[in-house]
Order: C-alpha cells, then structure tokens, then sequence
C-alpha cells in the first residue's frame, strides 16, 4: 500500500468489520467509535465468516477495509483469555486473516482483541506475518487482580503504526484500562533479545507511564508487563494490539478530569486520534 | 475409550500472582511452614478412540488451544 497522500476513498466507503463470538462484550463501543467518525462498521460473529450461516448472513474477510477485535471477554476467557477465539478463527481463516494483512489492511485488538492477537500469532509475529504458536503472552497481572481504571500512555511509535500517525511521538494520552490479564510476557530465555528486535523494528507503539513521566511502577502500570508496554504493532505497522480502551475515551466529557478542564465535553477524547488515524491512512490507500 | 489428563503448568521462572496470593491468603488463615503455592490447571477428557490416537489428539489439543508455549508447559497422562 502507498503513502502518496492522495485520497482515494470516502470515509463512508470504509467497510469495518468488528468481529465477535459468543461472550465477547465491548462490539457496540467499538462499532460506535468508527461510525461516529464516518466509516461503515459492521458488527458480525465469526461464524458469518466460516460458514456456519445461512447465506444472506455470510459474509467475506476480503471485503472489509479494516479488521477490529473488540474488548471484554470471549468464550468465558476460559483456557487463557483470548484463546478460544483465537484458535477458532485460526482453525478456519488463517488463510484469509494471513492475506488480509499482507495486503497492508489495518488490524485492531483492544484488550481482549490483543489477548487474541497474541494467541493468533499476529503480534509480535517478527520476521513473519502469522506465527504458527504464540510468540508472547498476556498474562495474569502481577497484582493478580483485575485493574480498572484511567492510564496514562506514551506514544513511542517512530512513525510505523497506521493507528498513531496523527499523535505526535512522546505524546502522552489517557485511556482507560480494564483487564485482569494485560501483563505482556516473551520466553524468558529470549526476553532481551525480543525486546531489542521490537525497539529496532520500531514495533512498541504505547508504553504506561505515570503523570510526570518519571518513576513507572504499580500503579501507572497496571499489569507489570516487560518494559511497561502498553501496545504493540507488528512489522508492518498495520496491526495494532493495546490493553487500554481507547473506544471508551472518543469525547471529552470521558475523561475523569472534564469538568475541571475548560474543554468542550464533546471535543476529542484522547482515544479519538487512534480511529481517525487509522481511518485517514485507509482513505489514502486503497 | 480413553479418560485423558492433561496438565498445564507455568514454566519454571515464570512468576505465579495467583499462586503468591493464594499463599498470603493460607498464611492469614493461620496455616504455617508453606514453602510455595502453585497454581496448575487440569483437563480431564474423555475420548473414543484408542490410546495411541489419544495420545496424538491431546498432544495437538496442547499446542492449538490449551497451552501457550510462552508461559506453560504440558504434561498428558492416559488412565
């Protein structure tokens, strides 16, 4: 795909498809937060892509511009969150899911959908499109507790990632996180050597720091994962998995602070920027 | 047929917070001398088919679905 800038579609025309089996519970945020800025978004659950439907509801991977899994749970979480979601998508739609991304079109994992992205091989998948097992793992959260509550995210993206091209590099955002298992983990013999490949192939998009940037621990980082990362793309730039919800943090008024602000509630939540990026990047490419 | 268990454990060096709290918890509760808590998860599955074929079943099972190689390893045992 080209970067020339040129638009070549209208954002009404971007067909996003946020995908969703049984248990999974944030598809209406995230449905919302690309239809509040123009895009066609179609929720639908994976059987309409394997299948399993009558034909009215079948749909196709390859029609959509953009792929979304959105937050919450999936199948009861139960195995390893993500997991059963994973494996069956990967058990019927690898193919497709592999040519979907190698076509440069934008893959999003928020929470749960990361959790997904990781057991699917999709991220951090270095030197390879789809990992055949899981590369990482996002593990029970070192306070093995569910941590909910507002973060705060640094942009250390150098200008890979489709979702972050309009928040400018160190840039720190408020986005909400939610989640029990966010604590990202490489195998521990390989552990330095995974984290210098991410840093070189500019792969770490959003890492948590506390409101001064300076000591980074408990609770700032919710989870305790490997160098306080928060999300991550794959080489190409176009699949992006994070923790935090940014589809709960569209509008002002979302934010905790909004009323001692002099902001606009219904100006642009922080999480904004990651939809309009995306969306702004597709318009331009196919 | 075949009853089929399959154990899944953390790697060694991975840290276990379930298992640390699970610990602290027992030891509020007033019970003394505990080394370490582990937490492991078991699936005990019932096939129909022959060991041989179990054996090969499980063994995919692990790797597609219930282990993640990062974190966990897993250990099948037939009855």
């Amino acid at each position: 795909m080209g970067h020339n800038g040129v638009i070549k579609m209208d954002t009404k025309d971007i067909k996003v498809c946020v995908l969703r089996i049984e248990g999974t519970n944030c598809e209406d945020e995230t449905n919302e937060a690309f239809r509040m800025l123009g895009a066609s978004a179609e929720t639908i659950h994976l059987k309409q892509l394997t299948s399993d439907v009558s034909p009215a509801m079948r749909r196709k991977l390859e029609d959509y511009h953009v792929l979304a899994f959105p937050g919450g749970f999936s199948a009861g979480d139960y195995v390893r969150a993500g997991a059963i979601f994973a494996a069956r998508m990967k058990s019927a739609l690898a193919g497709d899911l592999k040519k979907f991304v190698e076509a440069g079109k934008p893959v999003l994992g928020i929470c749960n959908g990361f959790q997904i992205l990781v057991e699917l091989g999709l991220l951090p998948a270095m030197g390879q499109t789809m990992s055949e097992f899981p590369q990482s793992a996002l593990y029970t959260n070192d306070s093995a507790r569910f941590e909910c509550r507002p973060t705060f995210l640094r942009h250390d993206n150098k200008g890979k990632c489709l979702f972050t091209s309009q928040v400018p590099f160190g840039k720190v955002l408020m986005i909400p996180s939610a989640h029990a298992e966010g604590n990202l983990k490489f195998p521990s013999d390989l552990q330095n050597k995974y984290l210098e490949k991410l840093e070189e192939n500019d792969q770490i998009v959003f890492r948590y720091v506390n409101p001064n940037e300076d000591e980074i621990s408990y609770p700032w980082c919710p989870n305790g994962s490997i160098s306080q990362i928060a999300g991550i793309c794959n080489e190409g730039g176009n699949v992006l998995g994070l923790m935090p919800h940014p589809e709960r943090v569209m509008f002002r008024l979302q934010h905790p602070d909004w009323t001692r602000s002099k902001e606009c509630p219904d100006g642009a939540g922080d999480g904004r920027a990651i939809f309009q990026s995306v969306l702004d990047n597709v318009k331009k490419s196919f | 047929m075949v009853n089929a268990e399959i154990r899944i454990e953390l790697k060694k060096g991975v840290a276990d917070p379930e298992g640390a709290n699970t610990k602290k918890a027992l030891e509020l509760l007033g019970f003394k001398g505990i080394l370490g808590v582990k937490t492991v998860k078991m699936f005990s599955i019932e096939l129909d088919m022959g060991a041989e074929e179990a054996l090969a079943a499980c063994e995919e099972m692990s790797r597609k679905l219930l282990a993640n190689p990062v974190i966990q390893s897993y250990k099948i045992e037939l009855k």
